[in-house]
């Protein structure tokens, strides 16, 4: 759970993490075998449109989720089932406890519910003097633990055998092997006790099927299904998001989660309970049976334009699985209860500011997450929404307020970037980095070699290099980024390079300025958005056909950021969906557009190996374009393991977070490295200036490059 | 239909369910007192009885019994064919008073209603509280299911199960292989709660 009061105190927890081998190396093995179990599970299914079935499922039920919470309760009450409805995670427990009070019950057994994590239901039915145990074997282990889980699916992935073996043997009171095998039957045998010994079973549901008034329950060990037959009584505890109107919804659902959450199929067993079943243990032969519903929030969500659909979450875990950071350091790190990306959102609702606030601006921003979500959830982006939401409740810290105003005002902007080059003056070096860095970065950013500022920003630079094309067949009109812009010109200078001879008119909008992703990503909305109006001014007015944009994470939130933030905007929305149309990366363009073909360019190219902008290859979904364009220019390209795995540059998160982006930086390196490639390409600026100053720091060999510059050299002259 | 039988036996084959295919319902039976006399009495080893169990835990292993034959959900006629067998091998038969054994039994033997090919998965009807803790509480669970039972996809099987769901109090379970988890260190365990084998025998018809 997460307790750290500020960013220095988390950060501090994270370090913990980080120096935490097993986990890591677990992590490590699991976040690589997850993604070829799960591509294999759903090998010749088309996910795209079964994630967006379930996505238009869950928002209409949660649309509907009064009517379905009455629908249901009709239903299930007729036959035999009490039906509560709890407005928070107090008065959940208190209904639980005096159901088990009223009807005489001293042991309880449980099988996993996220439900009862976030409501603490343990705590309060210990409190109140009964004993509970859970059956899920790595629930049993965290709970013998007295800790919580690190993941929805596999709550004790953090642990090794030798962990559990000695926790039980002192459970048992018996030395204990560290066998996984004999470990699970001491397991078995354990719990088959507690099982027997039992007066209720608390169960959580996967599914409440309102037009039958049915609970599902996905498992794995089949422990729902002895926690729901064998003790006389059964409450079964959910969120209200997992009303549904019909069986179909659960049936396409359970078509998703299994496969998403560990690469099954399915789960070993689907358990459907309607009403109150035969139960021999009661004294009138039939089960004591409710479902307590939990709001805590799920209503007021249900209403929320923006935040409704952290409701199609289905509790898979995925969102987890992918996360570069979640794979560092673990679950108890990485969310309060809730985990992974889908964790840091939920938390906020769920438990509180005060336990969101520092989770939140722990999301790299890669898309990982959103790429894979079983509902379809703007993972990422909502992150993002709920730090901005927290600093207008608590007051924007000054560091932000600066940032957001001095991108607001380009002009300023550009003035201190251009004092700033003389500022360097003293500690810049020949090779272009600076020798030492600035007063404001700390020690913890050595990790990598920082740029200097260009001597010539390429908005100078472009009055001599604007081309002459006489018959132009494409109108592009460049925008540069900040990092190209002012650190990086040669690029664009490069891409315009491999544009020649192709009647390609090329245009510079001098009014335009940052993107505005650097001040979404520090919860400056207002900010973001004005610089938003500003692009899309000064873009209309050379109605070039494409907005070229050679820094993927610019392109990105050029073209899904923008209708997003002025959305509702009468004036404004269409506009930038206009715009938002006309944005291409380099190599969609090279390819896709100009169609490049091998014989314009030299054969024999050098080895060069990839990595994948994570703006590019799931911001954009450009996959294949880059690939393709280093093949048609002749280089030889060697694929790159994890290439669409983050490189831990992520913007102003490598500031607030050096030590993961170290990480993620070595781990990227490392790969590229494997491929024996003399050039590391890729195509996004940041990206660039993470991978070459993390080269330079640690004194690699190989050399790091935009594509574009490859790709202009390769040119047959 | 023969492709789809083929494709749930892949599938089941995947989630490590043993299918083979029988010709009658005494063929099943034979193949259950088989597997019952080649496997080692329950509670010997493989409930964890063989473990270093606490005290209290291991007084459920020590009530050492004949070898225990399930069979909740046969007709009448069936099931005094499979008890004739069982006397003959000296195994105990029972349809009821499972809470009796919870320390485990060999095998339980269930007629299922559904299958879904996609996922080799059966249905089985479990409103009975014996049939579930039969299921449950058996070490190999070896579940009949006829041919023509046997669905492409989870949607061709939803009105029948809904059907089921809508009737008053009912219990309907979904399973597709033995019960499993990877909850240490991700590595795959079988039997944890539930059976540690499950075979399916596919009845002509």
């Amino acid at each position: 759970m997460q307790s750290a009061k500020d960013l220095k105190e988390y950060r501090a927890e994270l370090r913990e993490s980080l120096d935490n081998e097993f986990l890591r190396k677990t992590l490590d093995t699991f976040a690589v075998a997850y993604r070829a179990g799960r591509a294999n599970a759903f090998k010749g299914i088309d996910v795209k449109t079964l994630i967006a079935e379930i996505a238009q499922s869950k928002d209409e039920a949660a649309a509907r989720m009064d009517e379905l919470f009455e629908e249901f309760k009709k239903k299930a009450e007729a036959v035999g089932v009490t039906v509560h409805l709890a407005k928070d995670g107090d008065e959940a427990n208190r209904i639980i406890g005096e159901i088990a009070q009223k009807s005489g019950c001293k042991k309880i057994v449980k099988s996993k519910s996220m439900t009862a994590e976030e409501t603490l239901l343990n705590h309060h039915l210990e409190d109140i003097g009964l004993e509970v145990t859970e059956t899920d074997l790595g629930e049993w282990i965290i709970q013998l633990r007295h800790e919580g889980p690190t993941h929805m699916v596999m709550p004790a992935i953090h642990l090794s055998r030798y962990q559990v073996a000695d926790l039980f043997g002192d459970v048992t009171g018996k030395k204990q092997e560290s066998d996984i095998e004999k470990l699970v039957k001491v397991a078995r045998r354990e719990l088959r006790r507690k099982y027997a010994e039992a007066d209720m079973g608390i169960s959580g549901a996967n599914f409440c099927v309102a037009e039958t008034g049915t609970i599902g329950i996905v498992t794995n060990e089949g422990n729902a299904r002895l926690v729901t037959t064998l003790p006389r009584v059964h409450v079964a505890l959910a969120g209200l998001d997992k009303l549904t109107p019909t069986l179909h919804d659960a049936l396409r659902v359970i078509k998703a989660l299994p496969k998403n959450a560990t690469g099954q199929a399915i789960t070993s067993y689907v358990t459907w309970i309607t009403g109150a079943n035969e139960c021999k243990a009661a004294p009138d032969g039939k089960k004591e049976m409710h479902v307590v519903f939990l709001d805590n929030g799920r209503r007021a969500l249900a209403k929320d334009p923006i935040f409704k659909e952290v409701l199609r979450c289905v509790r898979c875990g995925a969102c987890a699985n992918v996360c570069p950071v979640y794979r560092l350091v673990g679950g108890h790190k990485m969310g309060h209860i809730y985990i992974g990306a889908i964790g840091l959102i939920l938390t906020y609702f769920f438990h509180g500011r005060d336990k969101a606030r520092n989770l939140v601006q722990n999301c790299i921003n890669c898309g990982a997450c959103e790429d894979i979500c079983a509902g379809g959830i703007h993972l990422p982006r909502l992150i993002k929404e709920i730090h901005a939401r927290i600093q207008d409740e608590e007051g924007h810290p000054l560091k932000s307020v600066l940032l957001g105003k001095v991108l607001a005002n380009r002009k300023l902007f550009h003035r201190l970037l251009k004092a700033a080059r003389w500022a360097q003056a003293p500690v810049k070096e020949k090779n272009g980095y600076l020798r030492h860095l600035p007063m404001v970065f700390s020690k913890e950013q050595d990790f990598r070699a920082l740029p200097a500022i260009a001597d010539k920003a390429f908005r100078d630079l472009w009055p001599h290099l604007k081309p002459e094309v006489a018959n132009p067949k494409h109108t592009v009109a460049l925008f540069s980024g900040c990092v190209q812009d002012f650190v990086y010109p040669d690029q664009l200078a490069a891409a315009m390079r491999s544009f020649e001879g192709r009647d390609v008119a090329v245009d510079f909008p001098m009014d335009q300025s940052c993107c505005g992703l650097p001040a979404q990503m520090m919860g400056e909305t207002k900010a973001a958005r004005d610089v938003a109006r500003q692009n899309i001014r000064a873009f209309e007015e050379g109605g070039a056909q494409y907005v070229l944009c050679s820094c993927a994470s610019c392109a990105s939130q050029l073209k899904h950021a923008y209708p997003k933030l002025l959305e509702g905007d009468k004036v404004w929305e269409p506009r930038a969906r206009a715009f938002a149309e006309k944005v291409i990366d380099y190599s969609s363009f090279m390819h896709d557009v100009l169609k490049v073909e091998p014989k314009q360019f030299q054969d024999k190219g050098r080895k060069v190996t990839y990595h994948a902008p994570c703006h590019l290859c799931r911001g954009l979904g450009v996959k294949e374009a880059p690939r393709e364009l280093m093949r048609t220019a002749g280089l030889d390209y060697q694929p790159c393991n994890e290439e669409e795995v983050c490189c831990g540059f992520g913007g102003t998160f490598s500031m607030k977070f050096p030590e993961l982006s170290a990480q993620l930086l070595s781990k990227k390196l490392a790969d590229a490295e494997a491929t024996g490639a003399e050039e590391l390409l890729t195509d996004c600026p940041g990206c660039i200036m993470q991978l070459r100053g993390g080269v330079e720091a640690a004194g690699l060999s190989i050399k790091v490059r935009h594509i574009a510059e490859a790709v202009a050299e390769q040119r047959k002259k | 239909m023969s492709e789809r039988i083929e494709l749930f036996k892949e599938k089941a084959k995947l989630v490590s369910a043993l299918v083979s295919e029988v010709a009658s319902m005494g063929e099943a039976f034979e193949y259950a007192m088989d597997l019952c006399e080649k496997k080692e009495a329950c509670q010997l080893l493989m409930s964890g009885c063989g473990e270093a169990v606490s005290d209290p835990a291991k007084d459920l292993c020590d009530a050492k019994q004949r070898k225990v034959v399930a069979a909740p959900n046969l007709s009448e006629e069936d099931f005094a064919k499979l008890q004739a067998l069982c006397a003959a091998k000296d195994f105990d038969c029972i349809r009821e008073g499972m809470r009796k054994h919870l320390a485990g039994i060999d095998i339980g033997v269930t007629v299922c209603q559904g299958g879904i090919a996609e996922t080799g998965s059966l249905m089985l009807e479990s409103s009975d509280e014996e049939v579930r803790l039969a299921t449950m509480v058996a070490e190999y669970h070896v579940a009949v299911l006829p041919k023509s039972a046997i669905q492409a996809t989870s949607y061709d099987l939803e009105s029948e199960l809904a059907k089921r769901l809508g009737n008053g109090p009912s219990y309907t379970a979904l399973i597709t292989g033995a019960s499993r988890t990877a909850d240490i260190e991700r590595v795959l365990a079988l039997g944890v709660h539930g059976p540690l084998e499950l075979h399916i025998l596919l009845l002509e018809g």
